[in-house]
């Protein structure tokens, strides 16, 4: 997987409004953490309607961040995860480590 | 317009606030990230609209509609088209919004909202023109019945009599159809046939030369039935 997210959407969204641009940045670096710890303590305790719902969450940030197809990994994922399966996890936390890493520089 | 927005996501509040940013007369007075918060605040303010998340935990888009008494005019913003899907039954759904929200796509919804609302008020005018046409009163048996017009539907003339039909009764009257004619709102009620005038708003439908109010076919005499075409809001 070698998507790389990006600002484009929010740039659009933003138009002239830099003020928006930095506070919706904060937004999401404040959310986005917070939910890939509820999904990783999800998994460890096997609660895999509890994970699928915050993938669902986390699944519309990858839309912001222009990232299609790990879009499309992750509704495959919610899926899998209501189905008592998890055999994305590997693929879908690599997702998430792509996002963190970008958070960090932006 | 005023609105509010319903989403457990910060990122999509912010969102969808900043969208409305760009609606010059769209105010977002309140955010919640729950829908029983969102309740509450219903109950209190009158709101035009609701932007409304579908997938929400513990308590969801679909239960919040199902709760509302007199919901206001609610837009879905949603990941899943499928729960959107389901949620479009309900009647104050204007339109659903799939994430994330682009700027063309909302502000179709928006001329939608505002397409519907227009309508809406359009209609609520034409219910309170209709309800508020006042009262006639007639004289049957030395007795003066008060009759509300907004609930005559049709009155015939029989000979020297009339017969005043309303949602309720018939009230045979000893007048002229010319005389009752001079005391009814002209924007309201015609004459189409020599014998009938009707009440405009009640007609069901219009078939070659007659009119369908309630289940009574009343017939259209050649020249009144331009007049009749005339008012006809035609598509």
């Amino acid at each position: 997987m070698t998507e790389e997210p990006n600002l484009e959407y929010i740039k659009k969204l933003a138009g002239d409004d830099i003020a928006f641009e930095n506070q919706f940045i904060e937004i999401i670096k404040t959310e986005f953490p917070d939910e890939v710890i509820d999904y990783n303590s999800a998994i460890e305790n096997k609660q895999l309607l509890v994970a699928a719902e915050i993938v669902h969450k986390l699944k519309h940030k990858l839309n912001i961040l222009s990232m299609e197809k790990s879009y499309e990994i992750a509704l495959a994922y919610e899926d899998q995860l209501r189905e008592d399966s998890m055999k994305l996890d590997k693929e879908f936390r690599t997702i998430l480590d792509i996002i963190s890493n970008y958070l960090t520089t932006i | 317009m005023n609105c509010i927005i319903i989403d457990d996501e910060a990122t999509s509040r912010a969102i969808v606030s900043q969208l409305c940013l760009q609606v010059p007369d769209l105010d977002v007075i309140e955010k919640f990230d729950n829908a029983i918060e969102a309740l509450k605040f219903l109950n209190q303010h009158e709101i035009d609209v609701v932007f409304l998340d579908i997938h929400m935990p513990n308590f969801s888009g679909i239960d919040f509609i199902k709760t509302l008494k007199n919901p206001p005019k609610i837009i879905l913003t949603t990941s899943n088209t499928k729960f959107a899907i389901e949620a479009y039954e309900y009647e104050s759904i204007v339109d659903y919004l799939v994430k994330p929200i682009t700027i063309e796509r909302f502000q179709k919804s928006i001329h939608k909202l505002k397409n519907i609302t227009a309508r809406t008020q359009t209609n609520d005018t034409v219910k309170r023109e209709n309800s508020d046409l006042g009262d006639l009163y007639v004289n049957i048996d030395r007795r003066l019945i008060k009759l509300k017009l907004n609930e005559i539907l049709v009155i015939e003339a029989k000979g020297d009599y009339i017969d005043i039909k309303t949602e309720k009764e018939v009230y045979h009257v000893h007048t002229s159809l010319k005389k009752i004619k001079e005391k009814l709102p002209a924007k309201t009620f015609l004459q189409i046939h020599r014998s009938y005038i009707i009440n405009f708003t009640k007609i069901i439908d219009i078939e070659d030369n007659s009119v369908l109010i309630e289940k009574k076919v009343i017939p259209i005499s050649r020249s009144n039935r331009p007049e009749l075409m005339r008012r006809l809001n035609l598509l």
